[in-house]
Order: structure tokens, then C-alpha cells, then sequence
């Protein structure tokens, strides 16, 4: 009946709405960031993504600073930022403050965090501290092909409900799930998929109250405060940079951006 | 208001602290041990392994040999000879090809068309001078960096390089250097320009001045071509022609190695004195051997490393070539000024056991190494005389088989510490212009860039007097 082939029409073939727009960054409807471990594929895949051709190699800090690009799907655009690679958002190098300040400061409407399968648990270091600011984030799972070679097997969708964020499994260099990801990071942004992240639940009853307790001065003075317990948290622990941001206002500004586009 | 918020600010603060202070010390920790535990709970209910994972032995085998105490170093200058090697021998073929089509048969044409439509000095500076130059620099440059840099990306993409800084990084530390200098040290191996620019994976600011000051000693991509020659004529010619190659490989891995050894000397001094420091401490991950994608890496390395240093070297050398054939035929009582400064530079020069020549083919390739071989010989037969060799005063050449580059040096006065010294000065002198240039960017300074610029060259003034008065001492 149909002269189209079956695969056209069905809503999983995405293959001709992803349009890559390199560089061209004019009015993007929404700001993507790329996280992950270092050496995880991240820049390959930017690349994939945005049709640029970021360099990419097997050493760890390689990116340096952060690259962005653009792509287009189902007439929306996105901008796509490649943080640098890091073990964790806790300890103060330069990359580590570029990713931690962009997924915190720079509010992107998604997080992509790009892991390593075959070192599932220790990428999930990272995966839980990113979760702690962030409500909207992807669980990137890449080199699947590299997982199955080692005969590593990860139950995806457990490890979805574990973390609350989808999660899709990859292999960015054969391209494997870059349709998939694509329209998951559309389902996010769009707010189509709600996740409801995991948050850390086991410290103590005094951390907790403490947390607790600066929280609500937290808000009581920022109304509208994204990660409230989060920003309490990194103060409790005496973060300097989270000392500064308070005492310069950047803080302020964080709520102030928000609060229209809640409205 | 702002009063007012700068008070809450400071609440918020003190609150803090006080909440800090009565959790007691290592709160920071039990934190972070919290989170791990969550990481390893949920791996553990989601990541199931199958049999005994055969593959991460077999790689944890392969890593204990490639950083193992004993082998690791002899293993990296094997890799390290062996790309050399497949670089020499794989480039020499294309190399002539290129030179007979460029410059034996393109260039005549172009000579022929240009002198029926302009005077004679406009077709001398841009068919003489800037096509020739550029001509040379393709043939000399584009076959060694094509099969260069995808070997080099290759074990780039395989996960050698990370080894190659764990064996390096104690030697680094000790040096008062962070040991990710190893790895933009390797960079330098292809461009020092690139080199420079990787440094920008080293956080501290003393240690990054440090590894880009001392980059210049990895011999990049435009000093290969130099060194394999003079080691071939002067160094392969003392054996019989059977070890003839295998000497002078090894004599070119030797400056190579020697290099290494000055960018650790000199990061030594550096760190002891005008950048003091301690060496930062860093984690390194050795990241998974993977399988590299043979196509993509051939793709990506032609287009986005090879022809990218290709243009710039082509950029550089247009001028270049110009100023060539200028200083060579512009004329003040029928000397040329390539011979004037020649003549006068030559007594300081053959204390450091060089000629003018080579001083004077220094000047005039800073801004690419790769064409101070062409210069040289360009200059030599222009002081000696020489007829029937070359294409006339100013035009830049390559001969095509290596007995008649011999002959020409030979004529010129070169023994062999001259090609010694030459290996040694094309080692140690200074950055090319476009990784002054980049130095100066990184840095924005321009006191460092001086002395990224002069360290190097008072270093290879020092260390070629040295061999000289040494030779001088024993002949």
C-alpha cells in the first residue's frame, strides 16, 4: 500500500531530522553540555553531534578549555559545549571549575554526561556529584563495543531507574545510539521526560539537618534558589568558590536568570 | 540594600562555618566516601562480568611490560626508531617524485613563461625565489609528515602515548616539571608550534612555562629531514655500507634522545632557579588500549595535522625563498651579499666548529626549518664556485642522489664535525617564527618568549664550542 518504506515512517528512524550545523550558533532554542570522565569519548561524540572535527585521541586531557558547536533536530537548535573531562566537580583544578562552573552557572538545559562502560563504577562518581546540581541530565553510556569486548554487561534500563535520567547506551565511534541519544536529549530539553535524579540519602542525621538548615537560609534569602541543598552542602565543606560566588552576587544573578524562565 | 544583602551575605557565611565546626573535622571525607559508596552500590546491581575478562588481563600484561622498570624506556626508543625508520625509507621515493615533477620539469616551464612576460628580477624573486622555496618545502615536507603523523596518531589512538608519560614521569618530577610535559614533549616530535599549544593541559603556570620553553628540544618535523641527511653522508659514511643505515638511524635516534635529556637538564635549571617551584602532583590515568580506526585516523591526520603544518611551512617559506635569491643577487662591487656576510661570519663560525653557511642558512630559514638544507646547499655552491651543480646563483635546489649533496659539502670544507655540529645545531638553536610566535600567544609575554627564543641557541653556541675545541684538540 504504502510506496514509502516501513523505516520512514516510523518515529525512530531520526536519521534525516538531525541536521550537523558545525560553528553556526545563531539562535539556539537549547544549551546541551557534554560531561564526562576524561577519555570517554566526549570530543567524539561532539563530533557526531555537530559534524565538527574536534581532535580526538586516547589520552586523558586532551580537550582543553571548552569547545561548542551546533546542531539542529526537528526545528529545534541546539548548542552543544565539550567541558573538559574530569574524575570529579569536588577538588579544585582549572578543568574541573570550567565544568563544574558551566553545569552550575551557565544552566544548560541538558546535561549529556558521557561515561566509560567498561568502568562503569568509578564514572559513576562523577555521574552522582553532576547529579547533585543538575535535575536535567543523560546518561551517555559509550564504548559499548568496547564493553562487550571485555565482556562487561550492564543492565541499562536497572541503571536508569538507579539514577533516575534515561540512560543510552553508545558506541560514538561506530556511531551506534547517536539517533537514540538525539532524541532523548530533545525529549529532556523539551521537558517531554521528567527525571527525577538520584541524590545522595546516606549521611548522617547531623549533616543532614545541618544541610538542612543553611537551605532554608539559603532560599529564605535567594527565593527560587536552583540546588539549594547542593549550594549548602559545598558551603558546609567550606568550597571557596562557592564562598566567592555568594559574596560577588553571582549567586543572585543564578536566580534572578532563572526565575523568568520558570514564569 | 546593599548593605543589607552584603549582612545575609555574611550570615549565610558564619552559619556555615559554625554548622562546619560543630560536624567536627573530615566531614569532607566521610562525603566523599559517601558518594563512592552510592557509585559502587549501584554498579554493583547494574554491572555484571562474564567469565574471567580475558581481555583486561592480557592488557594489564601488555602494560606491566611497556612501563616496566627494565623495558619501558628500550621498548619507546624501539617504537621510536621504528616510526623514524618507516619514515625515512617510506618518504624517500615520494620525496624525488614530487621534486622531479615540481621543480625539474614545473619549474622550467614556469621560468620559461614568466621570463617572456616580465623583466628578469621579477621572474628571479617569484620563480627562482618564492615557487622554488615553496616547491621544496612541499617535496621535502609533505611525504615525511604523511607518513609521520598517522603513525604518530595511530599510537595516539592505540593509548601508547599515556605510557610513554608514566615512564617519563618520575624523570619529570625529579626534574621539578609536571609529568604531563612528556606528553606535549611528544607533540613537539611532530611541531613544536602544536607542541606549545598542548602545554595548555598543565595547570600550574610554572610548570606549563617550563614545558613550553623547553619544547624546542624535541626535534620537530622540519629538523628530521636535516638530521637524517647529514647522519647519512657523514656519520653512515665512516662504516662499510652494510651498517650504514643502522648507524645513522641510530645516530638520528641519538640526537633525538639527546633532546630528552636537555629538555630535562634545562627544566632541572629552570626549576631551581627563575621558575622555583615544587612539581604539582597529577593522577594519570592509563586509559584502555582500543583498537585504532586505520581509515579515520589516515583521514583526520592527513587533513586536519599534515596539511594544516604543510601551509604554514609554505606560508613561511614564500618569503623566504624571496630573500634567498635577493641576498644572492643583489650585488655591491660584484659580491653578492650572501657572500659578504659569509666571509665575515666565517672565522667566528669554525670556532664553534660550523661555517658561515650554516649561520647565514639559519637567518634565513626561521621561519622553517625545513628549508635550511636547500639554503645551505644553495650558498655553498655559491661560494665555492662550483659549476655545472645547481641552477645558477640564487635558485634553491636539492640534488637528487646523496653522493652529489657529498660532494658539494665536502668542496665547501666540511669534514665531519661540521656535519656533527651541524646535527648538534639544528638540534639546539632557536624556535622557528610561527612557534615564536605561538609562544608569545600562549604566554603573552614577551620576556618569556626571549627566553624561549635565546635559551636554546646560546645553549647550541655552548655545546657545539665545546665538540669543536674538543675535535681541535685530538686532530
Amino acid at each position: 500500500m504504502s510506496n514509502q518504506p516501513n523505516c520512514e515512517n516510523c518515529p525512530v528512524h531520526h536519521k534525516s531530522n538531525l541536521v550537523r550545523l558545525g560553528i553556526d550558533m545563531d539562535k539556539v532554542d537549547y544549551v546541551v553540555a557534554l560531561a564526562g570522565n576524561p577519555n570517554t569519548g566526549k570530543s567524539t561524540v561532539f563530533n557526531n553531534l555537530t559534524g565538527l572535527r574536534q581532535h580526538t585521541g586516547n589520552w586523558p586531557g586532551k580537550t582543553v578549555g571548552r569547545a561548542e558547536g551546533a546542531f539542529s533536530y526537528e526545528n529545534d537548535r541546539y548548542k552543544i559545549v565539550d567541558l573538559p573531562g574530569t574524575y570529579s566537580l569536588l577538588s579544585t583544578s582549572t578543568d574541573e571549575e570550567v565544568a563544574r562552573n558551566f553545569i552550575l552557572f551557565g544552566r544548560p538545559d541538558v546535561t549529556v554526561i558521557v561515561a566509560d562502560a567498561t568502568r562503569l563504577e568509578r564514572n559513576l562518581n562523577l555521574v552522582l556529584q553532576i547529579l547533585e546540581i543538575t535535575d536535567r541530565a543523560i546518561l551517555c553510556l559509550n564504548l559499548m563495543d568496547e564493553a562487550k569486548r571485555n565482556h562487561v554487561e550492564i543492565d541499562v534500563r536497572a541503571l536508569s531507574r538507579e539514577l533516575g535520567i534515561p540512560v543510552i547506551p553508545t558506541s560514538a565511534r561506530k556511531r551506534e545510539g547517536m539517533p537514540e541519544l538525539v532524541a532523548m536529549i530533545s525529549d529532556v530539553a523539551s521537558g517531554k521526560y521528567v527525571c527525577k535524579p538520584h541524590r545522595q540519602r546516606n549521611h548522617t542525621p547531623q549533616l543532614r539537618h545541618a544541610i538542612g538548615t543553611l537551605a532554608k537560609k539559603l532560599t529564605d534569602q535567594y527565593p527560587g534558589l536552583p540546588n539549594a541543598d547542593w549550594v549548602a552542602l559545598r558551603l558546609i565543606e567550606g568550597d571557596q568558590s562557592i564562598v566567592e560566588a555568594l559574596q560577588n552576587g553571582i549567586l543572585e544573578d543564578l536566580v534572578e536568570n532563572t526565575t523568568p524562565m520558570a514564569v | 540594600m546593599k548593605e543589607q544583602q552584603k549582612k545575609n551575605t555574611e550570615e549565610i557565611l558564619e552559619m556555615a562555618n559554625h554548622l562546619k565546626w560543630d560536624l567536627g573535622m573530615g566531614i569532607h571525607d566521610k562525603i566523599v566516601s559517601s558518594l563512592y559508596a552510592d557509585a559502587a552500590q549501584i554498579a554493583r546491581k547494574t554491572v555484571s562480568m562474564d567469565g574471567d575478562k580475558p581481555a583486561f588481563s592480557l592488557e594489564r600484561k601488555v602494560d606491566k611490560v611497556v612501563t616496566s622498570r627494565l623495558l619501558g624506556f628500550p621498548i619507546m626508543f624501539i617504537l621510536l626508531a621504528v616510526v623514524f625508520w618507516v619514515t625515512i625509507s617510506g618518504a624517500n621515493y615520494p620525496s624525488g617524485l614530487l621534486a622531479s615533477l615540481l621543480v625539474d620539469t614545473l619549474h622550467p616551464i614556469l621560468k620559461n613563461a614568466a621570463d617572456g612576460v616580465m623583466p628578469w628580477w621579477l621572474s628571479g624573486v617569484l620563480v627562482d625565489g618564492a615557487y622554488l622555496a615553496m616547491a621544496w618545502v612541499i617535496s621535502v615536507m609533505l611525504p615525511p609528515m604523511a607518513i609521520f603523523f598517522p603513525l604518530f596518531t595511530l599510537l595516539e589512538d592505540l593509548g601508547y602515548l599515556p605510557r610513554v608519560a608514566f615512564n617519563m614521569d618520575s624523570l619529570f618530577r625529579k626534574a621539578g616539571a609536571h609529568g604531563k610535559q612528556a606528553l606535549t614533549m611528544s607533540m613537539g616530535f611532530g611541531c613544536n608550534a602544536a607542541g606549545v599549544i598542548a602545554a595548555r593541559v598543565i595547570d600550574s603556570p610554572r610548570e606549563r612555562l617550563i614545558a613550553i620553553i623547553t619544547n624546542n628540544f624535541s626535534l620537530c618535523n622540519g629538523r628530521w629531514p636535516t638530521q637524517i641527511l647529514i647522519a647519512t653522508i657523514f656519520i653512515g659514511g665512516m662504516v662499510s655500507p652494510f651498517w650504514a643505515g643502522i648507524v645513522s638511524t641510530g645516530a638520528v635516534v641519538g640526537i633525538a634522545v639527546l633532546g630528552i635529556a636537555f629538555s630535562l637538564v634545562v627544566s632541572w635549571g629552570l626549576s631551581k632557579s627563575v621558575l622555583k617551584g615544587e612539581a604539582s602532583t597529577f593522577s594519570l590515568e592509563l586509559p584502555p588500549y582500543r583498537p585504532p580506526r586505520i581509515w579515520q585516523t589516515l583521514y583526520t591526520s592527513l587533513i586536519d595535522r599534515t596539511l594544516f603544518v604543510l601551509w604554514r611551512a609554505v606560508v613561511f617559506a614564500i618569503p623566504a625563498g624571496i630573500v634567498i635569491w635577493l641576498v644572492s643577487n643583489i650585488t655591491i662591487d660584484g659580491v653578492s651579499l650572501a657572500e659578504y656576510f659569509i666571509d665575515w661570519s666565517n672565522p667566528f663560525a669554525v670556532v664553534f666548529g660550523l661555517n658561515g653557511v650554516i649561520l647565514l642558512a639559519y637567518i634565513i630559514a626561521i621561519p622553517a626549518n625545513e628549508i635550511v638544507i636547500p639554503t645551505i646547499l644553495m650558498l655553498t655552491v655559491l661560494v665555492t664556485g662550483m659549476s655545472g651543480i645547481g641552477e645558477g646563483s640564487g635558485v634553491m635546489f636539492e640534488l637528487d642522489s646523496i653522493t652529489s649533496t657529498e660532494q658539494i659539502l665536502r668542496a665547501g670544507g666540511w669534514t665531519l664535525l661540521t656535519g656533527i655540529n651541524l646535527m648538534l645545531f639544528s638540534l639546539l638553536h632557536n624556535p622557528c617564527s610561527t612557534t615564536i610566535y605561538t609562544i608569545y600567544k600562549e604566554t603573552k609575554s614577551v620576556k618569556w618568549t626571549v627566553v624561549a627564543t635565546l635559551l636554546p641557541i646560546v645553549l647550541g653556541f655552548m655545546v657545539c664550542f665545546f665538540t669543536a675545541q674538543l675535535w681541535y684538540l685530538f686532530t
